[in-house]
């Protein structure tokens, strides 16, 4: 006998859906709204800011004709250097904090989960104090050691600097899941068996941690791409990067439909990347259940 | 796993080293608030240490209504993204049903997407809807950002959720609503604890999303951004420190709860 629809109506099956209503309905209204708003604004004609016109693709002609390209580039490069060296920085911590420390792990943890909630801004104007001329590093180098110094900022290396400070913890928390996935057991194991050491990092460690390295590196590289105050307070103005081209759009050019434009070209750019990643990794492994 | 002295020294040196450059902006901070002059150099001497610059901040009427801006985005923020996440957790990790692998991988969505773009997004449908920015809405865009959060940190605790509480709550003739605030909502509290602490506080330090969605009204690390970029003065750094005093008390207080109510379900429930 089949049972009446509306008690399948009310199974488990729909409590599991009821529940995740009113997140989808703040997606729908809070997300994926207004990045249709933002592809279509893109077609409408340049420096207007009514949406009720008819499309054009004029503001790509004008993308695609200047060196837009350019800041797409750099914040392609800023993004790729900030993963590369955050890969190499964090490994080793989140190997210790993993596997080796104790307290002094939580201790760590602790320390750098509560810089996550000191504003951005803050951490990285520090950062401009302690760089500046006569800032903290300048002046304790000219007060005692007597070498004098110029500023230390706007240059690039100092934007990857920023970058790679301000989202260290990105890549460091999901290495550390990754890498607490890896059995003791079988690294002994390949010790016992005569491995080297680079033998079990590359045979063992490193493709047993992937998945947190691969979700590191994705929150960090969308992170970084989408940065804009490191360039700015950091970097003057020796780079631009695509954010920043997209806030000036929207603020001194006050040309909306060209930032939507360069902003829906910046989206689908990210969104390749990051569904391309995650196709091929699976996260659930991470939070440690496996899909059923 | 067996790690000799000598690597273990090794790798808390490297931890070291890596804690003491991550904290250096953070003193350079403490370092410029302190110091009388208006235009900082370093070192300056002992004299011209000051607190002045701290209570300007606390007297100023204008701090206290950036401070106020902020609170309410946070509160707001808190209290929508900790409703919603608690029921997208159950979604997430307790029920099953059709569409869940599609929906754990839609909440990911917001995180992995660059906030400013989304601030520009909402902005602009804002304006389409006709809505004029302001604090409330900086906070909407908040939670889209910060309810994925949530939706995870209680889905770790759910994830612990012993069913057959529930299904024996069941048995015995509880109502839905008896099960979800005798059983699952105490149990889960831990989770949205911690979960509120996170979303005040994420939202208490976000900058790249309130840029574009408070409108006139403006939060805290918007007005510090204005003013690092022109008009610096030591009053700057010290409001930031302020501000970094206030999130570290948050922790602490929201620690505490979680801690607290630990032991409460503890001793209210049975041990299994």
């Amino acid at each position: 006998m089949n049972a009446p629809p509306w008690k399948k109506l009310f199974g488990p099956g729909f409590i599991g859906m009821l529940s995740s209503t009113p997140f989808l309905l703040l997606m729908l209204f809070g997300f994926v709204a207004p990045l249709l708003c933002v592809v279509w604004f893109g077609l409408m004609p340049p420096k207007t800011f009514d949406i009720l016109q008819a499309p054009t693709l004029e503001n790509y002609k004008t993308i695609f004709g200047q060196t837009y390209f350019k800041s797409i580039l750099w914040s392609l490069v800023l993004a790729v250097s900030t993963v590369v060296i955050l890969w190499v920085v964090c490994y080793p911590l989140a190997f210790a904090i993993a596997k080796i420390f104790r307290g002094g792990g939580y201790f760590i943890t602790y320390a750098i989960v509560t810089s996550l909630f000191v504003s951005e801004n803050i951490r990285l104007f520090g950062w401009v104090i302690g760089f500046m001329k006569n800032g903290v590093v300048g002046g304790t180098l000219s007060k005692y050691f007597d070498i004098q110094i110029d500023s230390l900022l706007y240059n690039i290396p100092v934007i990857i600097l920023g970058m790679v400070y301000v989202y260290l913890p990105f890549m460091l928390f999901p290495l550390v899941l990754g890498i607490r996935m890896i059995p003791d057991p079988v690294r002994e194991a390949a010790f016992d068996l005569g491995a080297s050491r680079w033998q079990v990092f590359r045979k063992i460690d490193l493709p047993l941690s992937m998945p947190g390295v691969m979700i590191g590196s994705l929150l960090v590289f969308v992170l970084s791409i989408g940065a804009i105050s490191e360039a700015k307070m950091l970097g003057g103005q020796k780079v631009v990067t695509i954010a920043s081209d997209i806030e000036s759009e929207f603020t001194y050019a006050q040309n909306w439909p060209l930032g939507s434009a360069l902003s829906t070209l910046f989206i689908a750019l990210t969104t390749v990347v990051v569904f391309f990643a995650l196709s091929r990794f699976d996260l659930e492994k991470l939070l440690g259940k496996k899909t059923s | 796993m067996i790690v000799t002295r000598t690597q273990k020294a090794g790798f808390s040196l490297y931890a070291g080293i890596v804690l003491l450059i991550f904290y250096f902006p953070v003193f350079c901070i403490i370092v410029a608030s302190l110091s009388e002059k208006r235009f900082f150099s370093f070192p300056y001497p002992s004299e011209a240490l000051t607190t002045k610059w701290y209570e300007n901040a606390m007297e100023s009427p204008q701090v206290a209504d950036f401070v106020g801006i902020s609170l309410r985005i946070a509160g707001l923020t808190a209290i929508c993204s900790v409703i919603i996440g608690f029921f997208s957790a159950l979604a997430y990790a307790r029920y099953r049903w059709k569409g869940r692998q599609t929906f754990r991988r839609l909440v990911l969505l917001p995180l992995f997407f660059p906030q400013s773009v989304l601030g520009l997004a909402l902005l602009m449908w804002y304006n389409f809807l006709d809505i004029t920015p302001a604090w409330w809405t900086a906070a909407i865009a908040h939670t889209v950002w910060i309810a994925p959060i949530t939706t995870l940190v209680i889905s770790i605790q759910a994830y612990g959720l012993d069913e057959s509480l529930e299904d024996a709550a069941r048995d015995m003739g509880a109502s839905r609503w008896q099960i979800l605030s005798r059983i699952t909502i105490p149990l889960l509290m831990p989770g949205m604890v911690s979960a509120t602490c996170f979303a005040i506080l994420l939202s208490w330090g976000n900058f790249a999303l309130s840029l574009f969605t408070t409108g006139a009204d403006s939060s805290l690390p918007e007005w510090l951004y204005a003013r690092m970029t022109t008009g610096y003065q030591p009053l700057v750094p010290a409001v930031g420190v302020l501000s970094v005093i206030v999130a570290v008390v948050l922790v602490l207080v929201l620690f505490g709860i979680i801690f607290w109510t630990n032991r409460k379900t503890r001793s209210s429930i049975p041990s299994h």
